[in-house]
């Protein structure tokens, strides 16, 4: 089963909608609880990111009996060092963001801590691409 | 305890999400971090903060918090409140700071 959303760089009043959406069609999927609470952590960070620092982004996922895989794809300024992008605390967030008790830089380090596999990959100038995969 | 008996308890004013007065309270967790509350915080906490825009209310229904309450007289925005209305998440309010209301929090929490 496949669904996708859109996401809107910028527009903080609708962060975290799709990602409410993926965890309703999980409950109705009946997937285990545990695995909704982590999958969801990882959404929303992945999800807030792109609003956070990227212009526009689709949110993919595709269950089958076996895994959530979970795939979000932006087009943004990229990322120009993902290691260091991934560090606890590291974080470009501008003042507005952080006012809002956002770029603490704890993103990341949650997707990574949340999920069984991640890979992000990334292109300075034109996007970047966030796979997780969570087996069930 | 229920979200309700908390603000009996501790004269807690109710901004909004009464529809969820009725949730259980299993513990608190004090931040205005986001990404820190949806790393750590758990199911059924009540969640002490000074952040009122809606992206609080996002995260504390992803989350599964029992309730949202804000320190030192702060009301939720607009948007926060009536998103909140629509979830059934209460949104809690004290004139006290943070570290005063989770300290009473925390000692009615382990009385019961
Ligand atoms: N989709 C993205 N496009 C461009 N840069 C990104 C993207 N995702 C993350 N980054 C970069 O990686 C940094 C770290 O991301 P991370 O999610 O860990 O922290 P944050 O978003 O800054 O803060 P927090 O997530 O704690 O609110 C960001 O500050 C940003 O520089
Ligand atoms: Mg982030």
């Amino acid at each position: 089963m496949q669904f996708e959303y859109e996401i809107e760089g910028g527009n903080f009043s609708r962060a975290g909608y799709a990602s409410s959406e993926v965890k309703k069609k999980l409950r109705q999927l009946n997937v285990d609880l545990k695995i909704i609470k982590r999958v969801v952590v990882a959404l929303y960070e992945a999800e807030v990111n792109v609003v956070a620092h990227a212009w526009s982004g689709i949110m993919r996922v595709d269950i089958d009996r076996g895994r959530i895989s979970l795939e979000i794809d932006d087009e943004g300024p990229g990322i120009p060092d993902i290691d260091k992008a991934m560090e606890e605390g590291f974080s470009t967030a501008s003042p507005e963001v952080r006012e809002m008790g956002f770029g603490a830089g704890m993103g990341l380090p949650n997707i990574k801590k949340n999920v069984d596999k991640l890979n992000i990959t990334s292109e300075v100038g034109k996007g970047t691409k966030v796979v997780m995969v969570t087996y069930l | 305890m229920t979200v309700r008996d908390l603000v009996n308890e501790l004269g807690l004013k109710v901004f909004s999400g009464e529809k969820g007065l009725d949730r259980q309270v299993n513990g608190g967790y004090v931040s205005d971090l986001l990404s820190d509350v949806m790393g750590n915080a758990g199911e059924g906490m009540v969640w002490i903060t000074l952040q009122t825009h809606r992206n609080v209310t996002a995260v504390a229904s992803l989350k599964d918090l029992s309730a949202v309450l804000l320190v030192k007289g702060l009301k939720p925005d607009e948007d926060m409140a009536q998103q909140a209305g629509e979830e059934g998440l209460p949104v809690l309010g004290t004139d006290l700071q943070a570290f005063e209301i989770a300290g009473k929090l925390y000692s009615l929490l382990n009385l019961t």
